[in-house]
């Protein structure tokens, strides 16, 4: 009896520590749903990334396995129907355009970064940040409208001059075209239009700079420009890249701008003052599919499969620089 | 190279709050000074106003006179550049440049005054520093690693050797063992008591032990309540502070009853 009564005592004080130490369902239904949202979302970007390039490749295949012959009897193809020799220059084109408009879109950014981050009077800091933000949320299509009516005519001047002055650079032989339908007007809108981006992303950055670098730098001696040399920006470097890779986003992919401005043409040329030389895959793609046939759907969905591993390739190139030049991943 | 320091009459404010009421003391060159006081007490903004690093603070100014060896640094012709250049600090986290290898830290300071420094000179240099702020035998097999490779203690002292690379007239060192285990805190008393034969040191710091340890003069800031500027109540030979204070307040705050 009694023996019976401590072996329900055991279990009752047994059931006692099961109900308090171990797991509840209620307990851990957050938990769950918090992993399950969370793998989930992370899985549905690996979906979403291979549905586009499973996609590209589907709907590209006839293109790729058509004869040269086929592929040939598009009005816009190479004579020898070459895919390749068609979107070779296609995609010398876009990264150039996006170069161009990289190159002279990120210093200016940085500059202006640094300036509310680091120069600007409190106030003046407040208006102009938000004012950035503002600039970088006001979608592309409104900067190339104005790059191509407003900007485009203007810059008819300059070039002339440097072809007249700098011709002997290859970017800049003359003549220079008028009106200026050419890659140079097209890379300064695109810079325009990614400044924004870069200048706001790089600006957040630069202000995350730990106040202790800073002052170890500035009781050194340093002058304002010293101290951000050797605190603010080798800090904001790696962040300064991811902004420029979310600008270089938008410039490789800048379909309304491009097309408005460039007088296209199918060449490797440097000659970013001539009219007729460039054309991006984005513009193309636009310019070729109201009228395309179903192979040439095909062929323009190939040349948009090249842009995508562009893409890819230049986002993992720039986080293998940023990863290596990292020293020692120290924080 | 060490100079003494003279204060006359310094108020602190912050915008239109005043930190810092009144200080005058006088401290001698070759010697350690302590601050000591309560959280609040306005010693870390006094510090500062010594190498003018207050100022990177918007709004921050002072009222009063701080005379180094004869010249004032608050006159409007003195360009606080210059002043952070022969006066140097040391922080309450050591904070090398994280970019930098070793090497390149203890040099930071010195480029910026003379970039054309030769490759043996600079070698000399940092060795010459390290060694003086005795990391040189724990460090000169790595020179060329990232300082932030580094302990916490020997990171402070690559700050240190960074601070006197540059050969400064005075030493100002904020708090800086507190975040530091003891056996590296005890590295960085006993360098002080060998630097302070060629500069004047002054140290913030909330271990009275550490102020009795390692100053000739202690100097005891204290305010009355949060609002209020901090003041200076006492400064006097440290032996003298932590055995007979004037004040009741000193005497409170170093038996621990307060603060």
């Amino acid at each position: 009896m009694s023996a019976v009564a401590g072996r329900g005592a055991a279990q009752g004080v047994a059931g006692g520590a099961t109900t308090t130490l171990r797991r509840t369902r209620r307990a851990d239904l957050g938990g769950r749903a918090f992993r399950g949202l969370a793998v989930g979302s992370g899985a549905l970007i690996l979906a979403m990334l291979a549905a586009v390039a499973g996609f590209l490749l589907l709907e590209a295949a006839p293109a790729l396995t058509a004869s040269p012959a086929e592929l040939a009897a598009l009005s816009w193809m190479p004579d020898d129907g070459s895919l390749w020799r068609y979107v070779g220059p296609l995609a010398f084109g876009t990264v150039l355009a996006a170069v161009l408009a990289l190159g002279l879109a990120v210093p200016v950014s940085v500059g202006i970064a640094l300036f509310i981050s680091h120069y600007a009077p409190r106030r003046l800091a407040d208006v102009l940040g938000s004012l950035v933000d503002l600039l970088a949320a006001i979608p592309s299509v409104v900067y190339g409208l104005w790059g191509a009516l407003w900007l485009a005519p203007r810059l008819q001047g300059p070039w002339a001059w440097l072809a007249d002055h700098l011709g002997f650079v290859p970017l800049f032989a003359g003549p220079a075209s008028t009106p200026p339908r050419v890659m140079a007007t097209v890379g300064v809108v695109l810079a325009v239009m990614v400044l924004p981006i870069v200048t706001a992303v790089s600006r957040e950055v630069f202000l995350a700079t730990p106040r202790l670098h800073e002052e170890a730098a500035l009781a050194l001696g340093a002058t304002r420009w010293e101290m951000v040399r050797m605190a603010v920006l080798p800090f904001g470097r790696s962040g300064v890249v991811s902004a420029a890779m979310l600008g270089l986003g938008r410039a490789l992919g800048e379909t309304m701008a491009v097309l408005m401005i460039l007088g296209p043409g199918l060449t490797y040329s440097l000659a970013l003052l001539q009219v007729g030389r460039h054309q991006t895959i984005a513009a193309n793609v636009a310019l070729q599919f109201p009228e395309a046939n179903a192979l040439g759907v095909s062929a323009l969905i190939a040349t948009g499969l090249v842009l995508f591993v562009i893409t890819l390739a230049v986002n993992s190139a720039a986080r293998w620089v940023v990863a290596r030049r990292a020293v020692g991943g120290a924080r | 190279m060490a100079q003494r320091i003279e204060v006359k009459g310094l108020d602190v404010y912050y915008g239109s709050f005043r930190a810092v009421a009144d200080v005058s003391m006088v401290i001698e060159p070759r010697s350690v000074t302590a601050l000591i006081g309560p959280s609040g007490c306005g010693k870390s903004t006094f510090l500062r106003t010594l190498n003018r690093m207050h100022e990177v603070v918007p709004g921050a100014r002072v009222d009063g006179t701080v005379l180094v060896d004869g010249v004032d640094l608050y006159d409007p012709a003195v360009d606080p550049v210059a002043v952070r250049r022969q006066i140097g600090m040391v922080f309450q986290r050591p904070n090398p440049f994280p970019t930098m290898s070793i090497a390149e830290n203890v040099l930071a300071g010195v480029r910026l005054n003379d970039r054309r420094i030769s490759k043996a000179d600079a070698a000399d240099l940092v060795e010459r520093s390290l060694r003086a702020a005795n990391l040189w035998k724990e460090v000169k097999d790595r020179l060329d690693r990232p300082g932030a490779s580094l302990s916490g203690g020997q990171q402070q002292r690559l700050c240190i050797a960074r601070a006197i690379a540059v050969q400064p007239q005075v030493l100002l060192m904020d708090e800086p063992a507190s975040a530091l285990d003891p056996i590296s805190t005890l590295a960085i008393e006993d360098l002080i008591a060998q630097l302070k034969d060629e500069y004047t040191i002054v140290i913030v710091t909330h271990n009275m032990q550490q102020a009795a340890r390692v100053s000739d003069r202690t100097a005891f800031f204290n305010v009355a309540e949060a609002g209020e500027p901090g003041r200076l109540v006492e400064i006097d030979d440290t032996s003298v502070v932590f055995s007979t204070p004037r004040h009741k307040a000193t005497e409170d705050y170093i038996s621990g009853r307060f603060g």
